[in-house]
């Protein structure tokens, strides 16, 4: 009986030294290939520099070419739109995760990856965790951008952190469902442009930089329901304390949203990268 | 006996999209510590060989072990054992040849106090230790080429996969190449390479396997295959592609030896050379056509490949 039980015992010892080595490996491998893609970035600053200074633009649009034309009740317009391109940054930003990896799969790195011991959702996992990374560092910059152009935290700095995670752990989730478009696309131009149709909706037919209700009825259910406005309205709330007009539980609204998505695009994601090749 | 390296049984593979069969029914074996050549054209299936050994991807049906290990059930524990250049230089552009290295060492799951060291001893052995802080883009073809080898080396495999490890490379830097698989091999590595070079095939493998449109039609050393041929080739040559095509129709009409035609010539594998020619040129002599040249050798290993893989071969 207690010998029985000690085997046991060191049976399920035994199970958990192998689970805890292969998380550890597992870990190292995301990190691995994390670290190469933040050193990809390094090497070619232009790429940075230039999706870095498109945001700066559209604030700098929005902010004083339309901005003007814009009156928005109970709100400064600047504060109105910085949330919102936030948003439109960190998900164009996880659209290039997409576009990385069919460059990825196109130049052959990822058939030696595919011939290694290590975890294959490593290969994924830190394309998607290095591209967290950049949004966080283009996220830091705009963030001085949007001061300087007269955005104010009308809650405050916790709240307006917590704001800038809500949106960068949406984004993350998204960036799952761009490693699907970069490896179904044959090369990185059409990953791009597969990408589009599938942005570009959600990010203008939101309320990013004009109230829903100044929309066509046809158009208004979606833009109010889709899920980027409803991280849109959070971050308004977590940082400018301006309420939506949907919902008042947008923020848990969208962490269901992201969890959501990550449960099913991460493992359609992995399952599309063992399939391929 | 000890286990061979490779055990092919049987794989075939078809890419159901493109509705090619890459593969049909192919197998053979590699012993420990041989070269292996898979010879064959472009689009024979030699990478798809290779892709499915390495556990990239899955066979349609057949199986394979490694070192004994079976290919679909330890997939895992044969990643471990060997060592993979592929067809076009897998590394990141982007990278250093250091990083490169340090990277792929990380991924083969090395002990990490070991890495560095083992990353300077290869590159030292490639002649690439100036170069190892440069980024990719500024290496050479045979830079790029001699890193690969380096990074499918990192951790000592027993046995390594080299698909088209020459190909476009000038000849210094292929014979550099050469050198370093050579040297691998006195180590006691063994060696899968697929080549589309008769000579790099002869010069490094053992025994050559040939395959063609997924098919193997030979399997042997270098000297079998000769012999498998005939003792003597009678090569015709004419004036232009016209006359040597009518000539083949005359030839192939009258005699039953496996020809050939390569451009302007034919060639006829026979027995007996002499005897062989002398009956040739009467039928020329009968015909019309005109005869520039006529020779009779021993086969080389481009004529067993020509024949084997035979654009017009005649049995
Ligand atoms: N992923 C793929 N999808 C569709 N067809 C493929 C794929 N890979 C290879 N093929 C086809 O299979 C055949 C064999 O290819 P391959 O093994 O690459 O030949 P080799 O390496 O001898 O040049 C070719 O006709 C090629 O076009
Ligand atoms: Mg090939």
């Amino acid at each position: 009986m207690k010998s029985e039980q000690l085997h046991i015992k060191s049976e399920s010892r035994s199970n958990n030294i192998k689970y805890l080595r292969s998380a550890y490996w597992l870990i190292s491998d995301i990190l691995t290939i994390t670290k190469r893609s933040l050193i990809t970035y390094t090497r070619i600053p232009q790429a940075l520099f230039f999706s870095t200074l498109q945001p700066v633009m559209f604030v700098l649009l929005f902010r004083y070419v339309f901005g003007g034309a814009i009156p928005i009740k109970n709100i400064q317009y600047v504060n109105y739109l910085i949330p919102g391109i936030f948003v439109q940054t960190v998900l164009f930003g996880s659209v290039s995760t997409g576009i990385g990896l069919a460059e990825d799969l196109q130049k052959g790195i990822i058939e030696r990856f595919r011939a290694l011991p290590m975890s294959k959702i490593a290969v994924l996992a830190g394309r998607t965790v290095a591209d967290l990374v950049r949004n966080i560092f283009v996220i830091i910059i705009l963030t001085g951008v949007a001061f300087a152009v007269g955005f104010r935290v009308e809650t405050s700095v916790i709240f307006f952190i917590s704001g800038l995670l809500l949106l960068l752990v949406f984004a993350f989730a998204i960036s799952w469902g761009f490693t699907i478009v970069g490896l179904s696309a044959p090369n990185s131009e059409t990953a791009q442009v597969m990408s589009f149709p599938l942005i570009f909706p959600l990010t203008f037919a939101s309320s990013a930089f004009v109230p829903v209700a100044s929309m066509p009825s046809w158009l208004r259910g979606f833009a109010t329901y889709q899920p980027v406005s409803v991280l849109i309205d959070a971050s308004r709330k977590l940082m400018v304390n301006f309420p939506s007009t949907a919902s008042n539980w947008t923020v848990d609204e969208t962490l269901i949203w992201s969890v959501g998505a990550l449960i099913v695009l991460l493992p359609l994601a992995v399952f599309k990268f063992n399939r391929s090749g | 006996m000890e286990t061979p390296a490779i055990q092919v049984n049987s794989l075939s593979k078809t890419f159901t999209k493109a509705k090619i069969k890459a593969l049909d029914d192919v197998s053979f074996e590699v012993e420990t510590g041989t070269v292996l050549g898979l010879l064959g054209p472009n689009g024979a299936g030699k990478t798809t060989i290779v892709r499915i050994l390495t556990t990239i991807l899955k066979p349609d049906s057949g199986s394979a072990k490694i070192f004994g290990l079976n290919l679909s059930s330890q997939a895992n524990l044969i990643k471990r054992q060997f060592g993979l250049a592929g067809q076009y230089a897998a590394v990141d552009e982007n990278l250093t040849g250091m990083e490169n290295l340090v990277m792929i060492s990380k991924l083969t799951h090395l002990q990490k106090r070991t890495i560095k060291n083992r990353c300077f001893q290869l590159l030292e052995q490639f002649d690439l230790i100036e170069a190892k802080d440069r980024p990719l883009k500024t290496y050479s073809g045979g830079m790029r080429r001699r890193l690969d080898l380096a990074a499918s080396l990192v951790n000592t495999p027993p046995l390594l996969f080299l698909d088209e490890p020459t190909t476009g490379l000038d000849p210094q830097s292929r014979l550099m190449l050469w050198e370093s698989i050579e040297k691998l091999v006195k180590e006691g590595t063994t060696v899968l390479l697929t080549t589309q070079y008769l000579e790099e095939a002869d010069k490094l493998a053992d025994q050559i396997v040939v395959i063609n449109h997924g098919r193997l039609i030979a399997n042997g050393t270098p000297s079998e295959l000769k012999n498998q041929l005939g003792t003597s080739i009678v090569t015709l040559t004419f004036n232009d592609i016209q006359q040597t095509k009518s000539a083949f129709e005359i030839v192939t009409s009258d005699i039953k030896n496996k020809s050939v035609i390569e451009e302007t010539s034919i060639k006829i594998l026979t027995e007996d050379g002499p005897k062989t020619a002398l009956q040739l040129l009467r039928l020329i002599d009968s015909s019309a056509l005109v005869l520039t040249g006529l020779n009779i050798s021993e086969p080389s290993l481009d004529d067993v490949f020509l024949s084997l893989t035979g654009l017009n071969n005649h049995e």
